[in-house]
């Protein structure tokens, strides 16, 4: 019975609560009960049970008397990159030990105000710094997903590898994720779930731990399409607190969804198709083309010729925000503090003992290419060729109305098998920073499964402020895959 | 003082350039909307924005760059209508969040100019660099426990005007009068309160010396002077100590130092220097500054009348020396009370009367033009009393004294003393008769040529008068009744 | 671009994250291989190009000068390790 309940999709969910078929407290418990029997995934750094029991009991009075936002009586997770009133927040760092903030981010207080129930905070990369969740202080989240006949533990992907677990293992109805370089859509494509970038600027980023500031933006993950609809409208707004949050009306995104794609013009970037691409995705790139064409788009040869560069401009700029972004955990104000009785050695001693390995090596990279002398030849030169991928998109868009690559290289690999190099771990984003760097929206939709039985997703990116586009496609591709399997659940009671 | 050091090889100048770091006169901080008030409990006036508490994001205060930019225009300066907040980074207790949100390479106000006038009434313009907005720091307090430092963040996120000169200045005395012009001006334009006990003005001086005329020589900082005096002082200090240094043989290193004003030396701070390398890039929480030039324009349309235009004004207008004027224009509530004492009278007895006896009583009382007890108004109508003879300017300086003593007006004083002059000449007659009838033999000294004794029986007259007598009658009376000497 | 020893303390002691003296050498092996691959950047003609400053085309907006926050000590000092008489507390800084 509580099995059946944790099922359903975020819209289903919705629709049976407000006839009343399901309350909310019973669908909170059913996904506490499926968390307590998850402990295996690691995907949760805290569990709220009081404080989901408390919302779901709101819910239903609320939905009792006929009201209620659009997210009453959901179970949800949030990433533990999300500063939430009373509850540790974290960032995945032992620096932020213990740090229980006195304020509620913007993003996850508009979704309490939808009636959105709180079931936790997810594990994820230290302060998103990652593409497969290894570097937690909490320790690796594991991917639901195993390859056919092989039981080794494979990574979620990251940053936001919990969120994705929990909700491909149905542990919630959707969580949110950040993405700054793909943090969102590469562990989406990982766990055979939908994850969605909105345009940077769409939802606000107040009270959200920082990674890179030009670059981090927050979206829903989700299982279906129309959920991350439904949940990115309770998400995204603009909010004054926030300089670089847009003020532009929030559609409802779930209106769309039902549109027709014939005639859309849908781009096929040339650049995507790096050497080294296996069989299998390129295979799965053609299938998806050849799905919207049947629906009726017309499918346009574009080219973004800085697409290569996208990924060693990003390594310049996000370390370079973050190594300034993460002066402030000094032992000071809040978090953990390493006592010497030199305030230097202090410090020194705090950052060793309080950063994992790579936040500091991203910190070093940050602090070298801002230091004298290589600012122009590192920062100012990755910020130009930021320019250049921004405008190789403006005149893609001339042409033709969204994109559509393969969100990742490859599908979900073993926990330990990229961790002792660097730069493989980084080119698992390669396919998906070019959105970010550019402040657009973009979705990875599951689409298939790799010939080892691993979930693949397809990447549709739109213009800046165009989710809708970007839904309406990723709907028609979701359709037209029927991708409808779901993980073993192996991890059931498992230590 | 001076700007010439005679040392043991020949004469040096000293170059020297200041920082003004002036807070700008707003209600909440640059960043956040904490407040600004003084002297607030540790940590009262502190947002979450200006802790530094994680996801906490600056959005600007739309007055504080209102106030740069009209402290801009009052330094006749370029006006920037694009520039960048760019973050200065470094890691201090009082600097929470790592960084000073600052402006690097694109200042919001660029080159301007400054008017010095020397105590001779000569003027000299000084170069502004440029003017940029920036976050203050917090306060660290290093004596409340023998090894810890305690932090306070109340000061954290104001906003400051720091506000750079070319190296311009050639003497403390010049420094000196820098500074006080600088406050002057900004009090005109209500954009800092120039307060320096309360920290709301601070200087960054930067000193080298050279011979005359030759390039500049390698410079040193004295950080965060906090009084003219003590700018003054540490000029003199650090030139001597670089001519000694330069005639030892030795040479100046660019260094950061600090000024120790009870041991009146300067001292290096290497151990705050050490590597610093402030990685300045733009802040990626906060996009480019862009305003229009109507607004600009706007702004210079309600610049009130400054020092130096006002000055002008008591020259050509009023005829005042430049010394006056000068004197009476330094702050702009001397130059408001004067404009109300002057105003349908004589501008130099109204300059000459608040120059001397008030100055001169403000002083011995310790007191400040806001607080002065006599009222522009009642000090006009002293001068008017005299003008029209009620008084004489004799019996004036002592109903001024009254009127300092009690604020009151000066009518009701002349009445109540019974002061007016007396310009009934039967009278004074009646006075001059007795005066002469007293002194018969005086009075024949007089008419056998002893002139001067003219002076003796004015002053009997206006003795027995109590000094009431109109001068002018008791004169023409005695004359017309002594006739002659040596008739 | 590969980095020496010194290059990597230099950093360290900047970004105050304190590398025992076995660790630099391997930080300074793995910061160049990092380097090495950005450094492909270089190929790319950016002459004339305006650095990327917003990715989002809008104008700043401001806060209207009031006075909306401060006065909440008890939050601002709630999760400070050291704290004493309402101020944060940090080892002796010496000038
Ligand atoms: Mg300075
Ligand atoms: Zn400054």
């Amino acid at each position: 019975m509580s099995l059946g309940l944790t099922e359903f999709t975020l819209a289903e969910a919705r629709d049976k609560l407000r006839a009343r078929e399901v309350s909310a407290q019973e669908l909170a418990e059913a996904h506490l009960s499926a968390i307590g029997s998850a402990k295996a995934l690691n995907a949760f750094v805290v569990e709220t049970a009081e404080r989901a029991r408390a919302d779901a009991a709101r819910s239903d009075a609320r939905l009792a008397k006929g009201e209620g936002g659009i997210l009453e009586g959901i179970p949800v997770a949030m990433k533990d990159l999300f500063c939430t009133e009373g509850v540790v927040s974290t960032a995945g760092s032992h620096i932020l030990d213990g740090f229980r903030p006195t304020y509620e981010s913007t993003v996850s207080a508009n979704m309490w105000r939808e009636g959105a129930v709180m079931l936790g905070k997810t594990n994820m990369d230290e302060f998103a710094m990652g593409s497969s969740n290894e570097t937690s202080h909490y320790g690796p989240v594991r991917n639901p997903w195993r390859a056919d006949g092989d039981n080794r533990d494979l990574v979620p992907g990251g940053s936001s590898g919990g969120s994705a677990a929990a909700v491909a293992a149905a542990l919630c109805l959707g969580a949110t994720g950040t993405d700054t370089g793909g943090s969102i859509r590469q562990p989406a494509a990982f766990t055979g779930t939908v994850g969605l970038k909105p345009t940077y600027g769409r939802c606000s980023r107040w009270g959200i731990v920082a990674f890179a500031s030009s670059l981090d933006q927050a979206g829903p993950m989700t299982r279906s399409v129309r959920d991350s609809a439904i949940m990115l409208r309770a998400m995204a707004g603009y909010d004054q607190k926030d300089s670089t949050s847009v003020d532009v009306a929030v559609p409802d995104y779930e209106a769309a969804l039902d549109r027709s794609v014939k005639g859309l013009r849908i781009g096929i970037p040339t650049e995507y198709r790096v050497d080294g691409t296996p069989a299998e995705i390129a295979a799965l790139w053609d299938q998806g083309i050849a799905w919207l064409k049947d629906a009726g788009a017309e499918i346009v040869e574009v080219s973004l010729p800085h697409t290569k560069y996208a990924l060693p401009a990003y390594y310049i700029v996000a370390p370079a925000e973050a190594s300034s972004n993460l002066a402030r955990y000094d032992g000071v104000r809040y978090g953990f503090r390493e006592d010497r009785d030199d305030l230097t050695e202090m410090y020194e001693a705090t950052r060793a003992a309080g950063f994992g390995a790579e936040v500091k090596r991203r910190i070093l990279i940050g602090t070298y290419v801002l230091s004298a002398g290589y600012y122009d030849a590192y920062y100012l030169q990755a910020q130009k060729v930021r320019t250049l991928i921004a405008e190789d998109f403006k005149n893609a868009w001339d042409r033709v109305d969204a994109l559509l690559t393969p969100t990742t290289p490859e599908a979900a690999f073993g926990i330990g098998e990229k961790s002792d190099d660097p730069v493989a771990m980084y080119l698992n984003d390669i396919l998906t920073v070019p959105a970010n760097m550019a402040g657009l929206p973009a979705m990875s939709v599951p689409a298939g499964l790799s010939a080892r039985g691993l979930p693949l997703g397809l990447q549709v990116v739109g213009r800046a402020f165009d989710e809708e586009t970007v839904l309406q496609v990723g709907r028609t591709l979701e359709r037209a895959a029927g991708f409808d399997h779901r993980p073993t659940p192996w991890w059931r009671d498992q230590p | 003082m001076s700007g010439v050091i005679q040392g043991a090889t020949g004469p040096w100048e000293m170059v020297i350039g200041l920082e003004v770091h002036a807070q700008v006169s707003s209600a909440s901080k640059l960043f956040s909307g904490a407040a600004t008030a003084f002297g607030a409990a540790p940590n009262t006036q502190v947002s979450l924005v200006d802790a530094a508490m994680p996801g906490m994001l600056p959005v600007i205060n739309k007055v504080c760059v209102e106030q740069a930019v009209r402290t801009g225009l009052g330094l006749k300066a370029k006006i920037n209508l694009r520039s960048v907040f760019d973050r200065k980074n470094y890691f201090y207790p009082d600097l929470p969040q790592g960084y000073q949100i600052s402006q690097y390479l694109q200042p919001v106000v660029g080159a301007g100019t400054l008017v010095l006038d020397m105590e001779d009434g000569t003027s000299r313009e000084i170069g502004i660099t440029r003017l940029h907005l920036e976050q203050d720091a917090g306060k660290s307090v290093h004596d409340m426990h023998p090894d810890r430092t305690y932090v306070d963040l109340n000061r954290s996120g104001v906003a400051l005007m720091e506000i750079v000169s070319e190296p311009d200045l050639r003497s403390p005395e010049e420094a000196g009068a820098y500074l006080r012009k600088m406050r002057s001006i900004l009090r005109y334009l209500g954009t800092c309160d120039g307060n320096m006990e309360e920290g709301s003005m601070r200087a960054d001086v930067n000193v080298s010396v050279r011979r005359p005329g030759a390039d500049y020589g390698t410079r040193c900082e004295i950080k965060n002077v906090n009084s003219v005096r003590f700018v003054q002082q540490a000029i003199e200090v650090e030139a001597r100590r670089q001519v000694d240094v330069l005639e030892d043989g030795g040479e100046i290193l660019q260094e950061t130092r600090l000024f120790d004003s009870r041991k009146n030396e300067t001292r290096s701070m290497r151990s705050k220097e050490e590597a610093h390398d402030y990685r300045y890039f733009p802040d990626p929480d906060l996009l480019p500054l862009e305003f229009e030039q109507a607004w600009v324009d706007e702004i210079a349309a309600s610049l009130p009348e400054l020092p130096d235009d006002r000055k002008a004004r008591f020259i050509d207008e009023l005829g005042l020396s430049p010394y006056d004027a000068g004197v009476l224009v330094a702050e702009k509530e001397v130059a408001d009370y004067f404009e109300t004492v002057a105003g349908g009278r004589d501008a130099k007895v109204a300059a000459n009367w608040i120059t001397g006896d008030l100055f001169g009583a403000l002083n011995k009382a310790g007191l400040e033009i806001a607080s002065a007890p006599v009222a522009a108004k009642d000090l006009g109508a002293l001068i008017d009393l005299i003008a029209d003879d009620t008084i004489s300017g004799r019996i004036a300086k002592g109903v001024f004294d009254a009127m300092f003593k009690t604020g009151r007006p000066p009518g009701e004083i002349v009445e109540e003393k019974g002061l007016r002059q007396v310009t009934d000449s039967g009278a004074i007659e009646a006075i001059v008769d007795t005066v002469l009838e007293a002194n018969q033999h005086k009075v024949e000294e007089y008419r056998g040529g002893k002139e001067k004794l003219l002076g003796f029986f004015v002053g009997q007259v206006m003795k027995q008068s109590q000094g009431k007598a109109n001068p002018k009658i008791v004169n023409d009376l005695l004359k017309q009744k002594l006739g002659n000497p040596g008739a | 671009m590969s980095l020496d020893k010194a290059t990597v303390a230099r950093i360290a002691r900047l970004a105050r994250i304190s590398l025992p003296e076995q660790d630099l050498e391997p930080m300074a092996a793995e910061l160049s291989g990092i380097l090495t691959w950005i450094e492909q950047l270089g190929e790319v003609d950016t002459d004339g190009v305006a650095p990327m400053t917003s990715v989002v085309g809008h104008a700043l907006h401001h806060r209207e000068d009031k006075v909306t926050d401060g006065d909440r000590r008890d939050d601002v000092l709630a999760n400070a390790p050291e704290s004493t008489d309402g101020y944060f507390v940090v080892p002796k800084v010496v000038e």
